[in-house]
């Protein structure tokens, strides 16, 4: 089980297009379009909101994400009649609809809580930094190698440098199979170019932005009790393309 | 003479009518610097809402009010639905029990619906919205009722404000809502939610005068 998620949009296409975005990186996530009207036309449709919202909460919560201010008060309608109970773990995100319900869905299929969700999803504004790089990140950087290279200095941070293998590089479906996978260790874990990994490994949208392409070279800085076996296993599936050609 | 649940009833009706008159009208303005569906939104709310109310039987003034609430919350997409929506649940819920509206009941509803739209909408005075229609007409309507007046005066003194506020809105620059995405070029134009607000004003007086 994980949280939901609850797209309302004006457009029956537009909710559907996000939800089939969001579902290809988030499998196990329940990801409900709530797009226009009953009849299709534009507009947002109470009814259905709160149908999705039923179909989204398997009990972890929901969170929703709109389009536009009207939409945002249909939700809020919604919230309001439903019993105390469900309303508890229900949240509205204030966030960019198709970044935020990446976010929001990569998050949940991890199995966070609906707060943490819902933060994930109003993290997409870029407002704030993922939480800060390790001091001297960028400065204690290795020498770009060939392949992967190992050092372990004595603080504990543990870094690598793979050369991704797959043609692509980093796109939406890796950095998702980045962040479900760091999500298991406690560890933090920071990936970029060499010597300037600071994109948090838990924030899909801070590793697809740093665009590195297929052939290219990628960090990989791990802290923490388990750093050691989440940079490895971003490491290992660098190397094997991601299952990707 | 206090407003009876049938006078309600008739007043869903009288907006109805004045809505699908003036459905073009909407249009026009919500074109300008909208989504051009006001009018479309409001004329199908309110045929729902008549059809619902056909199907039912009302006891009081409260339960024709949250009768429209559920249909326009249900029926219509656009910000209308919820706005107009919370304004009529909110006013059912601040004449509840009660058979018949005094004067200061009718300013109550007037204000809990003003109170409604602001939470839901979360405009502020001069965003350019129904809600400056609305507030004119609530402070209107209040001081008509201390003043002594009967509900034909109040809502006179409501339907008047809202029409200024309306007029209002023209040179303004919307900051609310799609038309805020237009910036200076939302000035120069009548908001169409101040225009549905000030034609719903106008009908409940027109109403009261009829009967008076």
């Amino acid at each position: 089980m994980s949280v939901g998620l609850v797209l309302v949009s004006h457009s029956a296409r537009l909710a559907e297009g996000l939800r089939e975005l969001a579902a290809q990186m988030a499998p196990d996530v329940a990801v409900v379009a709530a797009g226009g009207m009953e009849d299709g036309e534009v507009g947002t449709s109470f009814d259905l909101v709160l149908a999705a919202v039923a179909e989204a909460d398997g009990g972890d919560g929901a969170v929703l994400l709109y389009d536009l201010g009207s939409a945002l008060m249909t939700a809020d309608l919604v919230l309001e009649v439903l019993d105390d109970d469900q309303r508890q773990r229900v949240r509205v995100a204030d966030a960019p609809l198709v970044e935020g319900a990446l976010a929001a869905a990569t998050t949940a299929q991890g199995g966070a809580s609906v707060d943490a969700v819902a933060a994930a999803a109003t993290s997409a504004w870029g407002r704030e930094a993922e939480g800060p790089p390790p001091a001297g990140a960028a400065a204690e950087a290795p020498t770009p190698a060939e392949g992967a290279e190992s050092a372990e200095p004595a603080d504990g941070t543990v870094r690598e440098v793979v050369t991704l293998a797959n043609s692509l590089g980093i796109h939406a479906r890796p950095a998702a199979m980045i962040v479900k996978e760091v999500s298991g260790y406690d560890a933090e874990v920071l990936v970029g170019p060499p010597g300037e990994a600071t994109a948090d490994a838990r924030s899909v949208l801070s590793v697809v932005a740093l665009g590195i392409t297929g052939g290219q070279e990628m960090e990989v800085v791990g802290r923490g009790p388990q750093a050691r076996e989440a940079v490895d296993a971003v490491v290992d599936m660098a190397r094997d393309g991601f299952g990707e050609e | 003479m206090p407003v009876s649940t049938q006078d309600v009833l008739d007043l869903v009706r009288a907006y109805a009518g004045v809505v699908a008159e003036n459905r073009d009208y909407l249009i026009q303005l919500d074109a300008a610097i909208g989504d051009a569906d006001h009018g479309e939104n409001m004329d199908r709310g309110m045929k729902a809402a008549l059809v619902k109310l056909d199907g039912e039987t009302s006891a009081t003034p409260s339960d024709v009010l949250k009768s429209v609430a559920t249909s326009l919350i249900t029926k219509v997409g656009g910000a209308a639905g919820p706005l107009y929506g919370t304004a009529f649940l909110r006013a059912a819920t601040a004449v509840q029990g009660k058979d018949t509206l005094e004067p200061t009941d009718v300013v109550a509803a007037i204000t809990a619906a003003r109170d409604g739209i602001v939470a839901r909408g979360k405009a502020e005075p001069q965003d350019k919205t129904m809600v400056d229609a609305w507030t004119p007409a609530v402070d209107a309507a209040g001081a008509a009722a201390s003043d002594g007046g009967g509900v034909r005066a109040v809502l006179e003194a409501a339907a008047d404000a809202a029409e200024q506020g309306m007029r209002d809105t023209i040179p303004w620059v919307a900051r609310k809502g799609r038309a805020s995405y237009l910036g200076e070029r939302s000035a120069g134009h009548q908001d169409p939610g101040a225009t549905s607000t000030a034609l719903l004003l106008r009908a409940a007086a027109d109403l009261a005068g009829r009967e008076a």
